[in-house]
């Protein structure tokens, strides 16, 4: 049990850091490349549009 | 009636299927009555009998009194609404609302004048705390993010709810759970977790109804004419997922018998511990954030007549939000038999929240930009604005609280109390009521509210309340962890425990009267919702694509 817990607790310190990094700056490219402005710029209006 | 019952008409699946099932349950219930251990459990079998039956009757009544055909996806063009459990699940919002205030107030009232449980055991403050709580977050916020929810995702994706029934189960179904699991503490029934009191058979009975509600907000998105999904639409699915998870992992219970209503949770000793509060912190991130931001994104936008500020921020702000809550729940439990790097985890995840919170909350403020002078005209957009402003003070408030340093001195003290209401009552009943203010006159179709000058009121006084609230909350809970660690020169503790509840005497007048002032506010709310539907001035009905479709019919 011991090893176990330890082995979790580095992947846990290492790699679960490492996953989120990347996890993170997928979404900020995401988010900010610029070929999505005007989708999101239509996007930002969808509350206000009537049927 | 007489076109009801034509030789073609036939019962749905759907109908057919869940009148079955509702009679399924109505003879299990009445068996586990008949044998329950305990007269509380066999009250609540009864009333699940009594409910089925009445489904069953409700649903066969319907296919009777229904035309042959389904109501159609859209009329003239236009997406045909199911409006009908919004506006339920409105007004279940308004009266659960000013129960759960009430309760609160009660049980306020209690600290400071104990006399006042009546010495009855179903008065009593541990039966009444977890009343109150469930009331306000569960039935409250719960029927308020049901009834924005299946406004916005059919709004912003131009479709009709999916299903027929199942909305109506959606919402009926977890009232009738609210009903259970109040009507569980004041008999005693209980499983003694934090936000998940009911036992298991309301939390199973609530699963079914949870995933229901899950399958019909993502049918309905999967339904939509919009290419793109709304911001608002992914808090709403993070939500329903998310707590769909939390409920299933913290509600693990093997119960004693199917006849009785007691049951044993699988995990054990600070196991239990951490997936209670891996569970309690994330009913705080997913269902008081992540729920009442959708309901940001889109009603404030909405109301102010404005954009969002930036929509690329909403998109960082909702995956960093949804990815960094879920590690935060250990700072419930610092200083406790927890591992110390576990700890440490739930106290840098809840820092680190800082950032999302903050960006939410600027992205919802900035969105008034160019619409600041509505602020003056408008008191519906003042209460939303001022929920964000809430919203941006609890969530600093609450990364400092989870420093270890910070929460040996605020931990089991009121003033976690006092952080709980800045966002309870600041963030999430305010956005709440601006939410329901917006909701009534649209579902109703009515030009505006019946009284702004109320709508002032309500936010005045209320506001008046949360200051009172939270700032001797403050007060107390200082006071409070200053005198649980003072020590003499000799190294005895200072102060006897029976002191400290004496110094707090004050502040717990306080409290009282500040919820008294929003418990005012809310019976304004109520008044003014019912003058609006009922008296309110109808939108004159002018849409020229229907007349020829009237002539011809008649």
């Amino acid at each position: 049990m011991p090893a176990a817990y330890k082995f979790f607790a580095e992947f846990a310190q290492t790699w679960g850091l490492l996953y989120f990094l990347a996890v993170f700056l997928a979404v900020l490219i995401y988010a900010l490349a610029p070929s999505r402005k005007d989708r999101f710029d239509a996007a930002s209006r969808m509350p206000l549009q009537e049927d | 009636m007489a076109q009801a019952v034509s030789p073609s008409k036939g019962m749905t699946f759907g109908e057919m299927g869940s009148a079955l099932a509702f009679a399924a349950l109505a003879l299990l219930s009445i068996i586990i009555a008949a044998k329950a251990y305990t007269p509380g459990y066999a009250f609540h079998a009864y009333l699940f009998a009594a409910a089925s039956v009445a489904a069953v009757f409700t649903i066969v009544n319907r296919y009777y009194e229904r035309p042959l055909e389904p109501p159609p996806l859209t009329i003239g063009g236009k997406p045909n609404y199911n409006m009908g459990p919004v506006k339920f699940a409105t007004i279940a919002s308004v009266f659960w609302g000013i129960a759960g205030f009430t309760i609160g107030l009660l049980i306020a009232l209690q600290l400071a004048f104990p006399a006042l449980n009546f010495d009855t055991a179903w008065l009593s403050f541990g039966r009444m705390r977890p009343l109150h709580t469930s009331a306000v977050i569960f039935a409250f916020g719960g029927n308020v993010l049901i009834a924005s929810s299946f406004y916005v995702v059919q709004r912003t994706c131009r479709a009709r709810m999916v299903g027929d029934i199942a909305p109506w189960f959606v919402v009926l179904g977890y009232n009738f759970f609210i009903v259970i699991a109040g009507t569980g503490y004041l008999l005693g029934i209980t499983q003694g977790k934090e936000y998940a009191e009911p036992e298991w058979y309301a939390d199973l009975f609530l699963t079914i109804v949870w995933v229901t509600y899950f399958l019909v907000f993502l049918g309905t998105v999967m339904r939509r004419k919009e290419p793109h999904i709304y911001v608002a639409n992914w808090f709403y699915l993070a939500f329903i997922l998310t707590i769909a998870v939390l409920h299933l992992g913290n509600n693990a219970a093997i119960p004693v018998s199917i006849f009785s209503p007691k049951s044993y949770i699988v995990w054990s000793g600070v196991q239990d511990a951490l997936v209670q509060w891996w569970y309690g912190h994330n009913a705080v991130g997913f269902f008081l954030t992540a729920g009442f931001l959708a309901i940001m994104y889109y009603f404030i936008p909405k109301r102010a007549e404005r954009p969002v500020y930036s929509y690329r921020l909403s998109i960082i702000h909702f995956w960093s939000l949804i990815f960094m809550y879920i590690w935060a729940g250990p700072h419930h439990l610092h200083y406790t038999a927890l591992p110390d790097w576990a700890q440490t985890l739930g106290m840098v995840f809840s820092v680190m929240l800082w950032m999302p919170s903050w960006g939410g909350m600027i992205n919802g403020l900035m969105t008034l930009s160019g619409a600041w002078d509505k602020l003056r005209t408008d008191p519906v957009l003042r209460l939303m604005v001022v929920s964000v402003a809430f919203y941006g003070m609890a969530t600093f408030e609450g990364p400092l609280m989870s420093v270890k340093a910070v929460n040996s001195l605020s931990h089991y003290t009121d003033w976690t109390i006092g952080h709980v209401h800045a966002g309870a009552l600041g963030w999430v009943a305010y956005i709440s009521f601006g939410a329901i203010y917006c909701l009534v006159p649209w579902l109703w179709n009515k030009k505006e509210l019946y009284s702004m000058k109320a709508v002032s009121w309500h936010f005045w006084i209320s506001t008046l309340g949360i200051v009172l609230y939270i700032s001797s909350m403050w007060v107390a809970g200082i006071l409070q962890g200053l005198m649980w660690r003072a020590y003499t020169s000799l190294g005895f503790l200072e102060y006897s425990f029976i002191e400290t509840v004496e110094a707090m005497n004050p502040f717990y007048v306080i409290r009282a009267l500040g919820g008294a002032f929003f418990v005012a506010g809310s019976l304004i709310m109520a008044w003014n919702v019912w003058k609006t539907i009922s008296v309110g001035e109808a939108v004159e009905e002018a849409p020229q694509a229907m007349q020829p479709v009237l002539v011809a019919a008649e």
